[in-house]
């Protein structure tokens, strides 16, 4: 079941970081008509894949993947897509409180009753990890009572170890198709992912439409706070 | 960008000499190596719109070749290199793609910026 929110706001530093466990979700905010804002920090520029055969260069990724985002929000119905032009593998020799800031700002500009990002500590690579800090120390200034709700998405190896299982589990399998479509808009990273999830979906496999039927939250743990 | 074409490559080494230039040199294993192997160090060097001249410049080796740039006082080189681009702006892009196609490393040379 997933709940009604006044606005959902959405901070990830990559393209196509929404479409592996976000964007079924999505999906469903936008067709219960609550506005989502997608703020994306980079456009990815960095990434190893340049697509199979290589359709990009180093210089050319970044448009192609621009085109990627943008299609990938017209499969998710989002219209409020901020791309905020940092430089991908940066975002953590930024200087930290300007980072804050613009999180602030996007939460002053949204007023959203949900934020969802990366979990800190448990996501990964360096930019989700930089995202995620900015999100909850500016979160963490708010007054209790003014909060957002935080959904942070965490993937790392010791994250059930440490953490235990998700305990915000959406249920996305009426927008599974809009999730597929986001999945496949960014071509040129998920190219390799998609062959073989479209195989195993041809196959009714099993744990493959778990996969994408359940996307799994943590509701950030203010009791065990990273800081 | 193709298999590249070690002539080719020569020729447009050697047109940028003795010109102030500008490079991307960028060696990653990805921000993921270490999530997929813990005892992997992850390793990697990055640098974007570094203004250099240099005096001779040289691919060398079969694939994946190795490219070094001779500065008055100084040196770049990449090694890994397997595939090249001259692109509309006339930017030499060099890159090393492994087995899956992935970036592992790049060497770019521009009489402009890169944006």
């Amino acid at each position: 079941m997933i709940e009604k929110e006044r606005h959902v706001l959405i901070i990830l530093p990559h393209p196509d970081d929404e479409a592996f466990g976000i964007s079924g979700s999505i999906a469903a905010y936008r067709n219960m008509g609550v506005p989502v804002t997608y703020a994306c920090l980079t456009l990815g520029e960095m990434g190893r894949n340049l697509g199979e055969p290589p359709v990009a260069t180093r210089e050319t990724l970044p448009e192609i993947r621009k085109a990627e985002l943008i299609k990938s929000c017209e499969a998710m119905g989002l219209e409020d897509l901020r791309m905020l032009g940092f430089r991908d593998k940066t975002l953590e020799f930024e200087d930290d409180e300007e980072m804050v800031k613009l999180v602030e700002d996007l939460i002053e500009d949204t007023n959203p009753s949900l934020v969802i990002s990366f979990y800190p500590r448990y996501s990964v690579h360096p930019d989700h990890e930089a995202t995620a800090r900015a999100v909850v120390s500016a979160i963490r200034r708010m007054k209790e009572d003014e909060r957002p709700k935080l959904y942070a998405v965490a993937f790392a190896n010791n994250t059930e170890a440490e953490l235990g299982m998700p305990d915000v589990i959406h249920d996305v399998q009426d927008t599974i198709e809009n999730k597929l479509n986001s999945l496949r808009a960014h071509i040129s990273q998920t190219v390799w992912m998609m062959k073989e999830t479209e195989d195993k979906l041809a196959q009714n496999d099993p744990e493959i439409k778990k996969w994408l039927r359940y996307e799994r939250f943590y509701a950030y743990k203010w009791d065990m706070d990273f800081k | 960008m193709e298999i590249v074409n070690t002539k080719h490559v020569q020729e447009v080494i050697t047109s940028f000499a003795n010109k102030d230039v500008y490079i991307h040199l960028e060696t990653t294993n990805g921000s993921y190596a270490t999530h997929f192997n813990e005892n992997f160090l992850n390793a990697g060097a990055f640098m974007r719109n570094i203004v250099l001249n240099f005096e001779l410049g040289k691919i060398v080796g079969d694939s994946p070749h190795r490219v070094g740039l001779k500065l008055p006082a100084g040196w770049v080189y990449a090694q890994g290199i397997t595939h090249y681009e001259v692109d509309d702006l006339g930017r030499l892009l060099l890159a090393g793609l492994d087995h899956e196609g992935k970036l592992a490393v790049a060497l770019h040379i521009s009489e402009t910026p890169f944006t």
